[in-house]
């Protein structure tokens, strides 16, 4: 099928090294000695641990639970035993520990009771959930949750599906397609009904001739609108704004997303992955890992989830003297890994071991000439000297003014430069400070919030008890007139503006008319011995002179004498 | 003659209508200026200031009261920001209000914890929980780090713990130019 493409304004034609290892077919991984799965599987998205040391785990039973809006789930890679539950490294440029659940295997491979899901038959949202349970997410690289990007089904008129692999050094989508166009297919069929498209469009990159001819004949099979397009080989044409612009003409204007425009776009390795989890109910547990560079046996290999680096990258042959370090992803979007302990990810497409051979050290930066091949290179059409300039300055809000987060960060401008400036981690920096700023900005509010929502419950309290209180002193007073104190209502001051003292004053009043009424009280009808013996104290009193001390000792017995 | 001061006078007249009006229709409520600088500090409200939280503190420094170094919450950067929007000179966090410190929040040893409610009462922003005679804990993410549970805390149960640095709130650094190898 022909087609007419439309191009996407610069990228670069670096060398693609893809023949080193897209020429053997994909081998499984053997289970290494032990797994260390995080329960977050990228800086975004955490899951809830499910599991507690000592517990038997079965292969593809759910370790994590989803949570919050980004959220997927996590499953145990192979049946074992939790022997842990604590922080590891992940393999994350910051080289930072996160909660991850250590799985000894035992080799045996027992899978839990898998559910296949009808997904013509049930309900649309059943099986978003279904596809967020069984932890699908996209395996380009980000790794964003499938469910979330299927959307509402609705207003999507083109499913690209991404094959192109445009990033130097990475065959693993290209194997995939040789060796699995069918079960590909038949996911992307099932994401096209899912996300309500009428045309599927398989965009991939003209220099794998024999993954467009699987793909070709694949498609073949199935009914119509299936169209299988080779694109010019170009970096950065797996971009998902690039790739639909090459495909469709549509452009994604800054800060907009393809659902927007009727387009949305999976790659080909989350289609099968979608497969796998509808037609057998398999969660994801396993991914396909190019293992290249500097090593003996570059290749592909289906390595669990949670599988430690180091292991995976002896299977292509010992550790060369020269690798200085290992790039996990590709060598212009991916980072040096801070160990090779840490485990594989959803998102490890790609392991490579870097020497000085393969990777020259980058020149010393100079500089910037404001030559603008920067701008010329850039596939988001921004102006990548003028971003270099407010990052450099800490000018962010000027940087995000020039559209900053419309960077890919697909380092053709750093690719390009004459004055070897590493742009992109200018790019990176800036948009780092930029959301740090923003999570306090958004602390300081909800604190704000808070404070004032405070002082106002403090406001409110202090008005109900004033309320209460007058309420009482009303009460109070109306009980007294009732009760026939004239006496009392005419001590009291009257219609008391303040009901507190107004309270005061009446229980004053009463306090008083009891004393009035209970202090002879104890003087009257005595007995005939009581009163002798009152009369022998007084006179032993007076004998001694106390009666007429006036101090609050003798002041109780004045009532007495007197009686 | 007459006819021109009688235009003049009417002009005068409509035009000033129109000003009432508009100062009527497009009244601001509140103190923009208040705001904006409200919204600069970091609301904490621990009153490190000297002032009841970070409103007063604002209103303070938009009646020329405070100076704009009074905040160590904000620190430098809110310094900077301050004298951005105010026009001032930068000027150092004054010692007298206290040290620029890493973000902390509290944290209750439930073990000591009475249950006195005192350190409830103190919190300007309801982050903690807990009943007399019942253990209190405090909400870390609603926590400012503002350090006014911990005086009144009978048992001195309350500590101030650093925020460790995590995947998802950790930076990409400021590149830096290797000066041997540049050189």
């Amino acid at each position: 099928m022909t087609m007419r493409l439309s191009g996407f304004h610069g990228g670069i034609e670096p060398d693609a090294h893809k023949h080193e290892s897209s020429g053997a077919p994909i081998v499984p991984a053997p289970l290494p000695a032990r797994l260390v799965v995080p329960l977050r599987q990228s800086a975004r998205a955490v899951a809830e641990c499910l599991v507690a040391p000592g517990q038997q785990v079965l292969k593809g039973e759910r370790i994590g639970a989803p949570e919050g809006v980004l959220g997927t789930a996590v499953h145990a890679p192979t049946s074992g035993t939790v022997i842990e539950v604590a922080e590891y490294p992940m393999p994350h440029p910051s080289g930072l520990s996160t909660l991850s659940v250590v799985i000894e295997p035992d080799g045996e491979e027992r899978w839990t009771a898998l559910h296949p899901f009808d997904w013509r038959a049930r309900p649309r949202n059943e099986a978003l959930a279904h596809l967020r349970d069984c932890g699908i997410v996209g395996l380009g690289g980000a790794t964003f949750p499938s469910h979330v990007k299927l959307g509402t089904g609705t207003g999507i008129e083109v499913l690209i599906l991404n094959g192109a692999e445009c990033e130097p050094w990475i065959t693993c989508d290209d194997r995939l397609m040789r060796e699995r166009a069918a079960d590909i297919l038949a996911g992307a069929q099932i994401l096209r009904e899912l996300i309500g498209a009428g045309r599927l469009v398989v965009g991939i990159e003209d220099n794998k001739p024999e993954a467009i001819e699987a793909m070709h004949a694949a498609a073949a099979g199935l009914d119509g609108g299936v169209a299988v397009v080779p694109v010019p080989a170009r970096y950065p044409a797996g971009g998902e704004k690039q790739l639909i612009r090459t495909l469709t003409g549509i452009e994604i204007p800054y800060g907009r997303l393809g659902g927007e425009f009727g387009v949305q776009c999976f790659n080909v390795a989350t289609a099968h992955a979608v497969y796998r989890a509808m037609a057998f109910g398999e969660p994801m547990v396993s991914r396909v890992v190019t293992l290249t560079g500097n090593v003996d046996r570059p290749g592909n290999v289906e390595a669990l989830i949670g599988t430690p680096i180091e292991d995976l990258l002896a299977l292509a042959g010992p550790r060369r003297a020269d690798t200085d370090r290992v790039l996990m992803g590709g060598p212009m979007m991916g980072f040096a890994l801070p160990s090779l302990t840490v485990p594989v990810l959803k998102a490890t497409n790609c392991l490579i071991a870097a020497s000085p051979r393969l990777f020259p050290p980058a020149p010393p930066e100079q500089a910037c000439i404001r030559c603008g091949a920067c701008a010329r290179a850039c596939p988001a059409e921004l102006q990548p000297f003028e971003l270099y300039w407010f990052a450099r300055s800490k000018n962010f809000g000027k940087a995000q003014e020039y559209h900053l987060f419309d960077c890919i960060e697909c380092g053709c401008c750093a690719y390009v430069c004459p004055a070897h400036i590493p742009l992109v981690d200018y790019y990176r920096f800036a948009k780092s400070e930029i959301w740090a700023r923003e999570r306090d900005k958004s602390a300081a509010d909800q604190a704000r919030e808070r404070f004032e929502f405070r002082n106002w419950r403090q406001e409110r309290e202090k008005e109900e008890k004033a309320a209460k209180l007058a309420a009482k002193a009303a009460e109070t007073r109306a009980r007294l007139a009732a009760e026939g104190g004239e006496a009392v209502a005419a001590d009291a001051p009257p219609a008391a503006e303040d009901p507190k003292k107004a309270l005061i004053a009446a229980a004053l009043a009463r306090a008083k008319a009891q004393q009035a009424a209970a202090a002879p009280k104890n003087t009257e009808g005595l007995s005939a011995g009581t009163q002798a013996e009152i009369d022998e104290i007084e006179r032993r009193r007076r004998a001694l002179g106390l009666a007429e001390t006036a101090d609050g000792t003798a002041a109780p017995d004045t009532p007495a004498r007197d009686a | 003659m007459l006819s021109a001061l009688l235009i003049m006078a009417s002009i005068a007249v409509a035009l000033g209508a129109v000003l009432g009006y508009a100062a009527i229709r497009f009244k601001v409520e509140g103190d923009p200026l208040v705001e904006k600088i409200d919204a600069i500090l970091p609301q904490t409200q621990c009153g490190q200031c000297g002032y009841p939280g970070c409103k007063p503190y604002a209103q303070a420094i938009a009646n020329g009261e405070a100076d704009i170094n009074q905040c160590p919450p904000g620190g430098e950067e809110g310094i900077r920001k301050l004298a951005d929007l105010l026009g001032r000179e930068f000027k150092p966090l004054s010692e007298e209000h206290g040290v620029e410190k890493p973000k902390s929040v509290a944290f209750i040893d439930e073990q000591r914890c009475i249950g006195c409610t005192l350190c409830i009462q103190a919190c300007p922003v309801d982050a903690i929980v807990g009943a007399a005679k019942q253990m209190h804990t405090v909400v870390a993410p609603l926590c400012t780090g503002c350090e006014l549970c911990i005086a009144p805390c009978p048992v001195d149960c309350i500590t101030m713990e650093a925020l460790p640095e995590t995947v998802e709130t950790w930076k990409w650094k400021y590149p830096v130019v290797d000066i041997r190898r540049a050189a």
